[in-house]
């Protein structure tokens, strides 16, 4: 396989007497989706929240581009080069969709109070830099229709679409989605998925959390599969499929059916 | 919703048609709008003059233009400081009064007690000493969330009063007197009967916090501010070094409370701990929840209405606290947002949101 982009390392994180993942290796490549699913409670998100600095992981190392994230602060993660979304739609309900975006683009500026103040062309360039290219990628998502609406008020769709222009807008090298075609009906989930290949097609590496199975198989380069903290299976996905302790972990647990 | 909240709804429409008229006008026209409001509250003094509107806007026991720079200047210069912790970063100070003693005593140090320089200089040299203390009293505590912050700013206050009140250095109890003045300028004499000149001085300053404010609000800073405010953890993972902007925003609030303090230590040129009061720290919140947080006209209007209304109406200003206790209480439960919550994007222009309402809610 290509370049390795992240290296998550015999993961374990616990919280109190709860393993939410026990040992969990996982690399991903330099420009491929990659679909992580599993049963609810199977310690996905809980993957994101250790690659963002959420949580520390209690053994265990990860690392992004062959420099450890441990550390790192999250803001800092992020200005490495790894960008989510929030299975909970998370978005700053006041501000504008617009808005929202610019502060993902603000993370690669540097102007603060005094160019404010001053109104340095500097301030200004990056000032137009963010908004244009926050416009842009609410274009590209498809909800520049709604790009000077409060957050708050978008349509449920709109709010996950906006994650990922924000996401995006911090200009990421690895782009971790929670569940973001969750509450979709299969026309959005088809939408979405497009929008996901073209998001790929750009040069970003995708990192796909995904409760359907059939909408993960379709994206996904590859899959890797979490139940119980543990991972079960890591392939391509027709291989994943007619894994047995795949299709035991999906029967065994009442998932879902969407 | 309810009829209280409902109550304000001419208010707030009397704003929002002012806001739809000034959308449509052209650049010039929008400047000729700013000279106008700007000439009608330099002649604020001379309002009680005008017929009809005189008697009722005029103050009963206190010259009115008093009440224009005593009250209302600084309530205004406080809370658009303080709205920049509380109403745009979302930061709970309960202490803000603290940074308002800093600056008037470092005037009250450098002009009198310990100095003898011109209060003009004393200003920036105030201001930068208040920044300090924002950095100090913020530094360590910006890491705590939410309640912690609270009860450790409304500690800090306390301990600015308290330290003033038993160090002789700074005057104790008795305080310190001979504040110098501000400079004579375009002959407008500071003294101690005519207090119009300090009204024209402080409404400047108002001005001047104002333009810097709007400039930062709209920025990176401004964005990063309501985005923590919104959701701080968000925020950190969408890139906001949000340490670092909290830090700025209690700095900058400082910098605006300290310089309330030096316009006031120059106006009164007598100052003491009492000055200083925890309730005063209430009142200044007040005024920002009241008037609307996070909107830098509603916290302007807050401040207006905090300071003005207990000297309209007479006996009214000794229970103000109680007052204002018991209209901040009723707001909470039938409008959080104030009288003037600022709008987001579009809504001044479409304000029939109900039907996209309906459509988040699914
Ligand atoms: N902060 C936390 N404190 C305690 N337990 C946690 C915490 N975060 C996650 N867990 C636990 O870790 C386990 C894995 O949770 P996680 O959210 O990662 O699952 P998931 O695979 O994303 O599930 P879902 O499909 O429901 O989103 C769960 O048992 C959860 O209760
Ligand atoms: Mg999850």
């Amino acid at each position: 396989m290509s370049e390795i982009l992240l290296d998550f390392n015999n993961v374990t994180m616990q919280f109190g007497g709860v393993t939410a993942l026990s040992e969990v290796t996982l690399q991903i490549s330099r420009g491929e989706i990659l679909g992580l699913i599993g049963p609810n409670g199977a310690g996905k998100t809980t993957c994101f929240n250790v690659m963002t600095g959420v949580y520390a992981p209690t053994i265990g190392s990860v690392t992004f581009n062959g420099q450890s994230l441990a550390g790192l602060k999250r803001f800092e993660i992020t200005k490495a080069g790894i960008a989510r979304t929030f299975q909970n739609i998370r978005l700053f309900s006041e501000m504008t969709a617009v808005e929202n975006v610019m502060v993902g683009a603000d993370a690669r500026k540097k102007s603060s109070v005094g160019g404010a103040i001053l109104r340095t062309p500097r301030q200004r360039r990056e000032e137009n830099e963010s908004r244009e290219r926050s416009m842009e990628l609410l274009k590209f998502m498809g909800i520049a229709d709604r790009a000077h609406n409060a957050a708050r008020n978008l349509p449920y769709g709109y709010q996950r679409r906006l994650e990922i222009a924000r996401a995006l807008a911090t200009e990421p090298q690895l782009l971790c989605l929670d569940e973001p075609a969750a509450g979709f009906n299969p026309a959005e989930k088809q939408e979405l998925n497009e929008l996901i290949l073209k998001i790929r097609a750009q040069g970003y590496t995708v990192l796909l959390i995904e409760h359907d199975m059939n909408v993960v198989m379709k994206v996904s380069d590859r899959v890797a599969v979490l139940d119980f903290g543990k991972k079960i299976a890591d392939g391509l996905p027709d291989q994943v499929r007619s894994n047995p302790d795949v299709i035991a972990a999906y029967l065994g647990v009442d998932d879902n059916a969407s | 919703m309810s009829t209280i909240g409902n109550a304000f709804a001419p208010v707030r429409d009397a704003f929002d048609s002012i806001g739809d008229a000034f959308h449509r006008m052209n650049q010039w026209q929008k400047y000729s709008f700013y000279a106008i409001v700007i000439i009608a509250l330099y002649l604020a003094p001379f309002w009680t003059d005008i017929p009809v509107i005189g008697p009722i806007v005029d103050t009963p026991g206190t010259q009115f233009s008093t009440v224009l720079n005593d009250q209302v200047i600084i309530f205004v210069l406080v809370a658009l400081g303080l709205n920049v912790v509380v109403g745009l970063a979302g930061l709970l100070d309960l202490g803000y009064v603290g940074f308002y003693a800093v600056g008037a005593y470092v005037t009250a140090i450098l002009t009198s007690a310990h100095g003898n320089l011109p209060w003009l200089l004393s200003l920036p040299i105030a201001v930068v000493v208040s920044m300090l203390f924002g950095v100090i009293l913020g530094a360590p505590t910006l890491r705590l969330r939410g309640d912690y912050l609270a009860i450790v700013t409304l500690g800090f206050g306390e301990i600015i009063r308290l330290t003033a009140k038993n160090m002789d250095w700074l005057g104790a109890s008795r305080g310190i007197s001979n504040i110098k003045k501000p400079p004579s300028i375009f002959g407008l004499k500071f003294g101690v009967i005519d207090p119009k000149p300090y009204y024209y001085l402080g409404l400047t300053l108002v001005l001047i916090v104002v333009f810097v404010l709007h400039r930062i609000e709209y920025s990176r800073v401004g964005r990063a501010w309501v985005a923590i405010r919104e959701d701080e953890d968000a925020a950190e993972l969408m890139g906001v070094h949000t340490f670092k902007f909290k830090l700025w925003a209690f700095t900058i609030g400082a910098a605006v409370g300290g310089l309330a303090g030096v316009h006031y230590a120059g106006k009164v040129g007598f100052i003491n701990p009492d000055n200083f009061p925890l309730q005063l720290s209430i009142l200044f919140l007040a005024a920002v929840v009241l008037g609307g947080s996070g909107n830098m006209y509603g916290a302007i209007l807050g401040g207006v209405l905090v300071a003005y209304v207990p000297e309209r109406l007479r006996n009214f200003a000794d229970k103000r606290v109680f007052v204002f206790g018991v209209v901040l209480v009723l707001m909470m439960v039938f409008r959080p947002e104030g009288i003037l919550p600022k709008r987001v994007g579009d809504e001044h222009k479409k304000r029939q949101r109900s039907s996209q309402n309906e459509e988040v809610a699914q």
